[in-house]
């Protein structure tokens, strides 16, 4: 059987490894799994949704009319935010092509030496002094690069990425260098709204009810710990982010306690200067990406060849290779995947990611996601069923 | 020894790839994009010390221009939130205009210094701004020890 190659062009998105999807042609990149990521754009459209129908009314004509004005800026920036993060890339490492790879593989085995047979090679790890302290960069056996100091590979994504803060799932994507600070400002600005539309929450039960400004105590009571619960959970969580900003750390690094202070370890990137650390993390550089999504590249696909079809107009440069190494030199990655199998590999990716929540964050991480979402959601319906049913 | 080419596409049409040098990044001084000027062994024969350390050292100092965190920096930071980094769809951020005279100055580097020696520079952008990565050719009529004919497997096209 003859295989004909045909050489055609395709963007190079369509044959970047890793576990990523991607939208519009390679202009947006996200996970794989973009389930949570709905439900949080859901949460914050429907509540706003929920603000501007029943409330904003009633307070556009009793106060005025700049408040749902500056509710509708704040959530449009929210949502730009949240976009953004979602759809950029965090600053993925492409990785090595093989010539790198053999290299690396060289310089590798010279500096270990001759390894007596039956004795395992010492770990592959180069050791670097950054401002005075010493930092190892570790190798990933995936990517075949060592790793550039506080990048890690995302096994969700199956990517190495450059300052890699952690994988959210409520964003759909990494966390890293070039997304963190959309990141920030997303929970910064969600924390904002979130305020925003509860005290005009408040004012507006304290107005229709008792226009002279009378609350009956059980009310009040009531409402502030709707606030509170609903409010705990991004706001904590900004704070949280606000504090690794002053210390200029990442989320990564604070989990793995890798600057914690024990054996006189301190963090090299700090400049120990908090309003230095918080420009650097928030006005630095916007780093372009390295991963040329859109580029053009040539793929040639063996095509059998029949005497019926017209010859293949573009034969590629009559290479007489074997198929197998031509396919080893497009490094396909097939995206698409039959479907019975889905199911299953939704189970496994979600059994995955829990061991991924609970290994990175403890057993910490996955009860705060979950109390997070149970106390969301909860909080919004009874904040809106006590409005409605004081309203009727 | 000297294998003589004048410009850039006699390099591609006439030579043949023999091996690949990669200059690593230089973390001493932290995440900020630098190269090693350490000399590879491999380019004894080929160049002048000098030469590549002047090219490496004048890549450092572009990338050294495009992190730098100052006034400009924070200018363009901020009006780029306040119109929520829309702006960023018309506007091309310092960072990519640095990247645009680094590639200039290598094609010029290239052309200039080390085509007609029988190497080649790629951008280290397209190799995701981990390694430098100087490309040996030899001469294909000179028929020395050239092991592969391996093509480059980017497919770099020009």
């Amino acid at each position: 059987m003859s295989a004909v190659m045909i050489t055609r062009k395709v963007r190079k998105w369509e044959k970047l490894p890793g576990k990523n999807t991607f939208c519009c042609d390679g202009r947006v990149m996200m996970a794989r799994q973009k389930g949570v990521f709905y439900l949080t754009l859901f949460l914050i459209v429907g509540t706003c949704a929920l603000f501007f129908a029943f409330e904003c009314p009633y307070l556009a004509i009793h106060l005025s009319p700049t408040i749902p004005f500056f509710a509708a800026l704040l959530f449009l920036f929210v949502i730009a935010m949240l976009l953004r993060t979602s759809f950029s890339d965090p600053g993925v490492l492409p990785r090595a092509l093989p010539e790198e790879a053999t290299f690396i593989e060289m310089e590798i085995e010279a500096a270990n030496g001759n390894v007596p047979a039956g004795q395992r090679p010492p770990p592959r790890i180069r050791n670097v002094q950054i401002n005075n302290q010493i930092v190892k960069l570790k190798y990933c056996y995936t990517c075949k690069i060592f790793r550039p100091p506080r990048a890690s590979h995302c096994s969700i994504c199956d990517n190495c990425v450059d300052r890699f803060d952690h994988h959210c799932p409520w964003v759909g994507n990494c966390v890293g260098k070039r997304n963190y600070r959309y990141f920030y400002l997303f929970t910064t600005s969600l924390s904002l709204l979130t305020i925003y539309i509860f005290t005009f929450d408040i004012v507006h039960v304290v107005m229709r009810e008792y226009p002279d400004g009378l609350i009956s105590r059980n009310r009040h009571v009531q409402r502030v710990l709707v606030c509170f619960f609903t409010l705990w959970s991004v706001v904590g969580l900004t704070g949280f982010h606000t504090y690794l900003i002053s210390l200029n750390q990442t989320t990564n690094e604070d989990i793995k306690g890798s600057w914690s202070g024990k054996n006189r370890v301190q963090n090299p990137y700090s400049h120990k200067n908090i309003f230095k650390n918080c420009c650097e993390v928030l006005c630095g550089p916007t780093y372009p990406s390295v991963l040329d999504r859109r580029g053009l590249m040539q793929d040639d696909m063996p095509v059998s060849a029949t005497p019926a079809a017209p010859s293949s107009s573009s034969l590629s440069s009559s290479n007489p290779v074997p198929q197998t190494t031509v396919r080893s030199h497009t490094r396909t990655h097939t995206h698409t995947e039959p479907l019975h199998t889905l199911p299953l590999k939704w189970i496994e990716a979600a059994k995955h990611r829990i061991a991924m929540t609970v290994s990175i964050g403890g057993q910490r991480g996955l009860l705060f996601s979950v109390i997070h979402v149970v106390i969301w959601m909860w909080s919004h319906l009874v904040a809106f069923l006590l409005i409605e049913q004081i309203d009727s | 020894m000297a294998t003589e080419f004048h410009n850039l596409q006699e390099l591609r049409h006439n030579a043949s790839l023999v091996t690949k040098v990669f200059i690593q990044r230089d973390y001493s001084e932290g995440t900020v994009c630098r190269f090693q000027s350490k000399f590879p062994s491999e380019l004894d024969n080929r160049i002048e010390r000098t030469l590549l350390e002047e090219t490496v050292k004048t890549l450092n100092s572009y990338y050294v221009e495009a992190e730098k965190i100052g006034g400009q920096s924070y200018l363009e930071g901020c009006l780029a939130c306040a119109t929520a980094y829309i702006i960023f769809l018309c506007m091309e951020t310092r960072y990519e205009k640095v990247l645009k005279k680094i590639s200039s100055y290598i094609q010029e580097q290239n052309e200039k210094i080390y085509a007609p020696r029988g190497l080649l520079l790629t951008d280290p952008v397209e190799r995701g701004m981990r390694v430098l990565e100087i490309s040996l050719f030899e001469d294909r009529g000179s028929g020395s020890s050239s092991p592969s004919s391996t093509m480059s497997s980017a497919g770099s096209a020009r």
